[in-house]
């Protein structure tokens, strides 16, 4: 292999790592913001990611809806059934110990994927095909309409997110709560209220990242948020948990380094190095690129 | 210091008793085939519970890469009994060793990570082990290493059984031990106290690791192959559900936790995702509505079957 096909493969590696990272980028911000505001690995998160595709299944099959209503559709779908979650499961447990909300965490992240099976079948269905598929090549580069639609969605998104969180009453007490539960409650915000609205943000997103995720594999089956969202969570934990602009650096970053391993390295190896870099910013830098460094109390 | 000697050896002839029944019910076919491989079943998941619980239950540290260390057990016990041709004793003390060594070399630098940090990096080291042996050839890759001689029998897997329990009790009961507890109840004044928290941290997961290896090894001597899709975090979760479920600190809980989801996913044998979904339910009700599991950290020993038997009076003198 001479050096020009190497750059080549390399800037191909890249491209296809950005699409799959802001994937990656758009489940870890549900991550991230959960944690944020109430310290919980939603374990859950990526089976709502798995139930976003479906529903967006459901959408373009059933009652033959276009793109966009379908992520809508999805979309709501997916906030619903977030704060619904957040309701039975984990809102009795506030104030109980972390390892109990963990284990619930699990419990209803395989509840999601197993009651899953039994709705739908643990068949994968074939995503219909929502766009002509055009391929673009780009100076030796092949960009194909998919890549570009993911990335221009999850932009769109992420930019939507960061102007709700930054510029509007509900973020702002939202970025309250995350700083200071008990502060914010004092100064008459309605502390469940935020918490019940950041899990619906968080869960839409994941599902607009499934839907996106079915365009682009053609492929769905109930237990494919597992890995995506264990993924995501690195994603998260690298750009730094609870830091939203981390999570999308995170996100891409972890993706393009996928791409790069699954392409130079070898694919089987592509899923340990996820969890490699987890545990090495875990051992050597736990708040994460972006993330602050906050000191246990006693 | 006689009594609890006392109460040792009564305990070992109570065990020694159950083992003749079974074995005689097992020789004269009363319990069949498929039962039998229950039983067996049953006493490898007794020993991943009580192991995963001295880490989880007694010392606090939330992992959940069991099934990591019970693939290398399964791998390494393999690998000794199979391409080396050593005998099954030297295969599982091999497991329980290269396990052992693992849990050591993993546990010493994470372990300073707290919660949910530690438990999400022992789910990813679990997994890491899992696609690293996934990626050697010479014990079979993703085709599972195959042709394993069926050393496990009842025996081999009571006694395994019998001595993991009898071990991680004796721990628990142990200046060591006591030094573990203190180090789930709190970190921060165990440490004040004089408690050195990482090694006891890293002992309690190098002792779990190990016998993690031997239930590994016992495990793919009874079912011919050791397959790696058989050590993924979803054996984790199952360990997990029946540590949580007997009570997080309870030995005999996860015993008697062990015993019952096992007959229950033989029991659902055929509907498996049913399985999960039962087991997922009960965690989250049991997280809502009694989140110290069955027992608590309570312990059913022998005194209360002799309090049941022997009439009151007996029991009460006991406890005196």
């Amino acid at each position: 292999m001479d050096s020009s096909s190497l750059t080549q493969q390399f800037f191909q590696q890249l491209i296809n790592g950005v699409s799959l990272g802001s994937i990656y980028a758009l489940i870890a911000l549900g991550y991230t913001m959960v944690y944020g505001i109430i310290r919980l690995i939603n374990f859950a998160h990526g089976d709502i990611y798995m139930l976003g595709a479906y529903a967006g299944y459901f959408a373009t099959t059933y009652f033959k809806m276009s793109f966009f209503p379908a992520l809508i559709f999805s979309m709501v779908v997916a906030a619903i059934v977030g704060m619904l979650i957040e309701r039975l499961a984990y809102r009795p447990l506030r104030g109980a110990p972390k390892i109990a909300i963990l284990i619930t965490a699990i419990g209803v992240s395989l509840l999601l994927e197993y009651g899953g099976i039994i709705l739908v079948t643990p068949q994968p269905r074939t995503f219909p095909e929502l766009f002509s598929t055009t391929t673009f090549n780009f100076m030796g580069m092949i960009v194909n309409s998919q890549q570009i639609v993911i990335l221009g969605i999850s932009l769109a998104l992420m930019f939507i997110l960061t102007y709700v969180v930054n510029k509007t009453k509900v973020g702002k007490a939202m970025r309250a709560v995350s700083f200071d539960t008990d502060a914010a409650r004092l100064m008459g915000i309605n502390v469940d209220r935020i918490i019940s609205f950041t899990f619906a943000i968080g869960s839409s997103l994941a599902a607009a990242a499934g839907i996106l995720v079915g365009i682009y594999y053609n492929s769905i089956d109930p237990l494919m948020g597992i890995m995506p969202g264990l993924k995501a969570f690195v994603a998260a934990v690298l750009g730094g948990i609870g830091v939203i602009p981390g999570a999308m650096v995170g996100g891409i970053l972890l993706g393009v380094i996928e791409a790069l391993v699954s392409g130079f390295l070898s694919s089987t190896f592509r899923d340990a190095a996820a969890f490699i870099i987890l545990i090495v910013i875990l051992l050597f830098k736990p708040s994460g690129l972006f993330g602050k460094n906050i000191r246990e109390k006693v | 210091m006689r009594i609890k000697m006392k109460r040792d050896l009564s305990a070992l002839v109570a065990c020694i008793a159950l083992y003749l029944l079974v074995m005689v019910l097992m020789e004269t076919e009363v319990i069949g085939s498929y039962w039998q491989l229950n039983i067996v079943l049953i006493c490898i998941n007794i020993i991943l519970a009580v192991s995963l619980n001295l880490i989880t239950g007694f010392t606090g540290q939330f992992s959940i890469g069991h099934a990591g260390f019970m693939a290398v057990g399964a791998y390494m016990s393999a690998v000794f009994t199979v391409k080396l041709g050593m005998s099954f004793g030297a295969g599982i003390l091999a497991g329980a060793g290269a396990a052992a060594i693992l849990g050591f070399a993993i546990g010493l630098p994470t372990l300073r990570l707290q919660g949910d940090y530690l438990a999400i990096a022992t789910l990813g080291l679990g997994e890491i082990i899992r696609i690293t042996i996934l990626n050697i050839p010479y014990v079979g890759g993703a085709s599972g290493l195959m042709g394993i001689p069926r050393y496990t029998n009842f025996t081999w897997a009571f006694f395994a059984m019998i001595i993991t329990v009898f071990f991680i009790k004796n721990f628990i009961n142990s200046s060591h031990g006591r030094a573990c507890i203190s180090i789930r109840e709190n970190e921060i004044a165990a440490e004040a106290m004089g408690v050195d928290t990482t090694k006891y941290k890293v002992i309690a997961f190098t002792i779990g690791a190990a016998f993690a290896g031997v239930a590994g090894g016992l495990f793919s001597h009874y079912f011919y192959i050791a397959h790696p899709a058989s050590f993924t975090f979803m054996k984790s979760f199952d360990i997990l559900t029946m540590v949580v479920l007997g009570g997080l600190g309870s030995i005999s809980g996860s015993i008697t936790a062990a015993i019952l989801l096992t007959f229950i996913s033989a029991a659902l044998a055929s509907y498996p995702e049913w399985r999960m979904v039962i087991y997922s339910l009960m965690l989250i009700i049991l997280m809502i509505y009694r989140p110290q599991g069955l027992f608590g950290n309570k312990e059913i020993g022998l005194k209360i079957f002799s309090r049941i038997l022997g009439g009151g009076q007996h029991g009460a003198a006991q406890n005196k």
